[in-house]
């Protein structure tokens, strides 16, 4: 069977489809009007801490959050 | 337990039952006489399979039926649930695609841009980031999207703001994966700006 049609732009750029469509998602949540805008880019705010494990012991864990502490 | 069994008559008669529905409150019935036999006081709990509504056969290739039902489903939000319309215009990857009942099976790809419903004489428009949209034999369809917004929540001044930021991103960029993004952003918002005026 022949291969497929020509890669997409950003797949040859090494993206993935998912950061691709999440990108094309930010890109219209920022389009929006208010106040759906702001309900938009709620939904998307993370907040988690990460710790490393190394030699089985936990190292100090990070926190990744949106909001400053 | 009448109440329950009533519902299940009522679900019946709203789909049309096929040979799926009936397997599917066989294995439910099983469930619910085990679970009267080992414990007769407590109330079963409602299992997966009552939950699930059946679909039309696929099957039925001699009718084609009048409207097709359209689901809607994003990120956050089912859109529409078993929504009836005539057509159902999706922007697949390889351009803007009219979908009628009896249309064959396919699944396409979404770009960016403008999906329309029409129900008669009105026509509801979203505006669709990306997804897949999966028609099947039995005139459903299903489009999925990661953001579907009505246009009426789309903000013109954002787009125009946007389209200059990345037309100025585009001729700054100097790899590959910035090109990419910047191109990427001026496809969206070219298609959030004819979909506006269009």
């Amino acid at each position: 069977m022949a291969s497929n049609a020509a890669v997409p732009f950003w797949r040859a750029a090494g993206m993935t489809y998912i950061t691709y469509s999440n990108l094309c998602a930010n890109l219209v949540s920022q389009c929006l009007k208010e106040p759906y805008r702001s309900e938009a880019l709620n939904r998307e705010k993370v907040h988690f801490s990460v710790s490393k494990w190394v030699d089985g012991k936990p190292e100090k864990p990070t926190t990744r959050s949106d909001t400053p502490e | 337990m009448l109440r329950r069994a009533t519902t299940r008559i009522l679900s019946h008669r709203r789909h049309c039952s096929t040979a799926e529905a009936l397997k599917v409150t066989a294995a439910d019935d099983l469930f619910m006489a085990a679970w009267k036999r080992t414990m007769p006081n407590l109330d079963p709990p409602k299992t997966p399979l009552s939950f699930l509504q059946p679909r039309p056969s696929t099957a039925s290739a001699a009718s084609i039926p009048s409207k097709m039902t359209i689901n809607l489903v994003s990120s956050c939000s089912s859109g529409l649930s078993n929504k009836q319309a005539h057509m159902v215009i999706v922007p697949a990857t390889t351009g803007q695609m009219g979908i009628l009942p009896g249309h064959v099976a396919s699944i396409s790809e979404l770009k960016p841009g403008l999906l329309s419903i029409y129900e008669g004489n009105e026509v509801t428009k979203y505006f669709i980031s990306s997804g897949f949209a999966f028609v099947h034999s039995n005139s459903v369809a299903d489009i999925i999207a990661a953001e579907a917004v009505p246009i009426e929540q789309v903000d013109p001044s954002s787009v125009q703001k946007g389209l200059a930021e990345f037309t100025q991103k585009l001729s700054t960029a100097s790899t590959d994966l910035e090109k990419a993004e910047a191109q990427i952003g001026l496809d969206v918002l070219s298609a959030l700006n004819s979909s506006l005026s269009g």
